[in-house]
């Protein structure tokens, strides 16, 4: 079997841009896990409420791509602290298997309320019509382009924030070791609502970043949402480096699977990966360190 | 009238095989099972197409049903049985996404979305529909009775407590000599096959599967079951089950009679209502209605 290696490095490229756009709801994900340590599934809803919160802005309000992703950050931020405060933190002490179980049903439930609110139409951004570049044997898209640079921005506010704030420290200390951080007087509390504002405002952007790209409905979170747990998994749940490479890994190998599968089956390659991962080595490729 | 209530009685008892199914790992082993739909689905497939296809008698199916999703069960367990249960539920979750997948595009296996109709069923075409509703009613309500006596039996038995040993501490299980690994693998394959047979009674009740049929609310609508009725109580789970048909059915006379709704907002409602549900019971009443009460141990 040959395969043209132009056709290669093409899926290349494509699979680099869709891990970039996959990495930014995959921190959100992870970097939940790794202060409230518990997988939270509501991400999904929550990236398609910030699908629907960019579609809005743009539409309606006539903003351009890059203010439609500010906007999408801001209304899926503030929804994941509310309904964290009001639907998942009551839920805590239960447990972290039992918090989960809720994450499930309260993303049946907003699912259902963008379904409420805005049926089940596929809908589309307002995007100007822009021809496609040409570098060699590679097209890209301008839009692509775009993606790419607002993943890039996004990723790189959230390792700024995490290195050089006072703030982000003390989530990157709740996330090493909550007992000791709660000792040093970090406010908890306040961490974990600051991480849901931040993660869950990541994955609204993930959610317009995709709806730019094809189109979005009341599904768009969670027809991605396994590719971001593999994403997670991959790069080592908890792991907010990890979740880049992951999230890279992904991007690439659902790509690369259109060499040998259905196009159908790109979101199995997820699942694969999670199976090989935990098998060969289960802390992922960097482990679970939070950062 | 008539027909609809056993029809309904039927749909409770296959949820009341999932609950039970359930409960086995997550109510007395403390493990996650997040894609039972897909387990439901893939032992449907099974069962549908054994018969179908292969002409082996219904009872057949339903065995090869049970080995076979018993066996896809025990591989999630052991892929991730030494790891946190978080990964459990990330991969059961994918695995019932997976499962739809391959349902949908294996065409030549499974007639992609149009899905599989005329799935035979114990006598029918030979009675009259009304007869073929209440035997089959008989069926149903034989393996609930069966597979709850089992769990019954594994609740009570030293198995049992060694379960429920895991789900308190699986590291204290482990000090004291038991072999968890073996356990919980053991415990998720036969839940899965419980599943399976679900799945499979339910294709030879409808006559039709589709991709469409296994989607995730079922998850949703089984947890809620089993929270409903007592996490860790096999009767809990029975009632749960009978319960939430009920009110499965009972959101879909309500929300009919909110004025001014289009089609897709009464679903999304009935879909919504599911889910707070869920979230209120989870909240307000976390033991169920017939909270899980130990079995006395004989000093």
């Amino acid at each position: 079997m040959s395969v043209p290696l132009d056709e290669t490095a093409q899926l290349v490229v494509n699979g680099l841009v869709a891990g970039t756009v996959l990495a930014v709801p995959a921190i959100g994900f992870t970097a939940i896990y790794a202060v409230l340590r518990f997988p939270n599934f509501s991400l999904a809803s929550h990236i398609t409420i910030g699908a629907f919160a960019g579609y809005v802005a743009n539409t309606l309000g006539g903003w351009p791509a890059s203010a439609a992703v500010l906007a999408a950050f801001v209304v899926a931020g503030a929804a994941g602290v509310v309904n964290d405060h009001v639907v998942l933190r009551p839920l805590r002490p239960a447990g972290a298997l039992t918090t989960a179980i809720g994450a499930v049903a309260l993303t049946i439930v907003l699912e259902n309320v963008v379904r409420f609110a805005f049926g089940n139409d596929l809908r589309g951004y307002e995007l100007p019509i822009r021809r496609d570049w040409q570098l060699g044997p590679i097209r890209i898209g301008p839009q692509q382009v775009e993606n790419l640079v607002i993943a890039v921005l996004a990723m790189a506010a959230v390792f700024a924030f995490l290195t050089f704030t006072r703030t982000g420290k003390a989530m990157r200390a709740v996330a090493d070791d909550a007992v000791l951080a709660g000792l040093k007087g970090i406010d908890a509390e306040r961490v974990a609502r600051l991480t849901n504002f931040g993660a869950m405002g990541l994955a609204g952007v993930g959610g317009v970043l995709l709806g730019l790209d094809t189109t979005i409905d009341p599904l768009t979170g969670f027809r991605v949402i396994l590719s971001v747990f593999a994403a997670a998994v991959v790069g080592g749940l908890g792991s907010i480096p990890g979740a880049v490479v992951g999230a890279l890994t992904i991007g690439v190998a659902e790509e690369l699977s259109l060499l040998s599968l259905a196009p159908a089956y790109r979101t199995a390659v997820g699942f694969v990966a999670i199976l090989l991962v935990l098998t060969l080595r289960p802390r992922g490729l960097l482990g679970e360190r939070a950062f | 009238m008539d027909n609809y209530i056993v029809a309904m009685a039927v749909f409770a008892c296959v949820y009341a095989l999932l609950a039970l199914g359930l409960n086995l790992v997550w109510g007395m082993a403390g493990m996650i099972n997040l894609g039972l739909v897909g387990f439901f689905g893939f032992g449907a497939y099974v069962s549908a197409l054994a018969t179908k296809r292969g002409g082996v008698p219904i009872a057949a199916g339903l065995l090869l049903a049970l080995a076979l999703t018993g066996v896809a069960g025990a591989l999630m367990a052991m892929v991730t049985a030494r790891l946190r249960g978080d990964y459990l539920a990330i991969i059961t979750l994918g695995f019932s996404e997976v499962v739809r997948l391959v349902a949908s595009n294996e065409i030549w296996l499974t007639n992609g979305t149009d899905g599989i109709s005329g799935i035979p069923g114990p006598w029918r075409g030979r009675v009259t529909p009304e007869a073929f509703n209440l035997i089959f009613l008989g069926v149903a309500v034989t393996a609930v009775a069966l597979v709850l006596a089992v769990m019954q039996r594994v609740r009570h038995s030293p198995y049992g407590r060694v379960l429920r040993a895991i789900r308190d501490d699986d590291q204290v299980t482990a000090v004291a000599g038991k072999h968890v690994l073996r356990f919980k693998v053991e415990a998720f394959a036969v839940s899965a096959g419980v599943l399976g047979v679900a799945g499979a009674l339910w294709g030879h009740y409808t006559s039709y599967i589709a991709p469409e049929v296994f989607v995730p609310l079922i998850t949703i609508y089984v947890v809620l079951a089993l929270t409903a009725g007592g996490t860790g109580n096999n009767w809990g789970a029975v009632t749960g089950a009978f319960l939430v048909v009920f009110f499965m059915e009972g959101t879909r006379f309500v929300t009919a009679a909110v004025p001014g709704l289009k089609a897709v907002q009464v679903a999304a409602l009935r879909e919504g209502l599911i889910g707070l549900s869920l979230l209120l019971i989870l909240r307000l009443r976390p033991a169920g209605l017939l909270p899980e009460r130990l079995p006395r141990v004989a000093s």
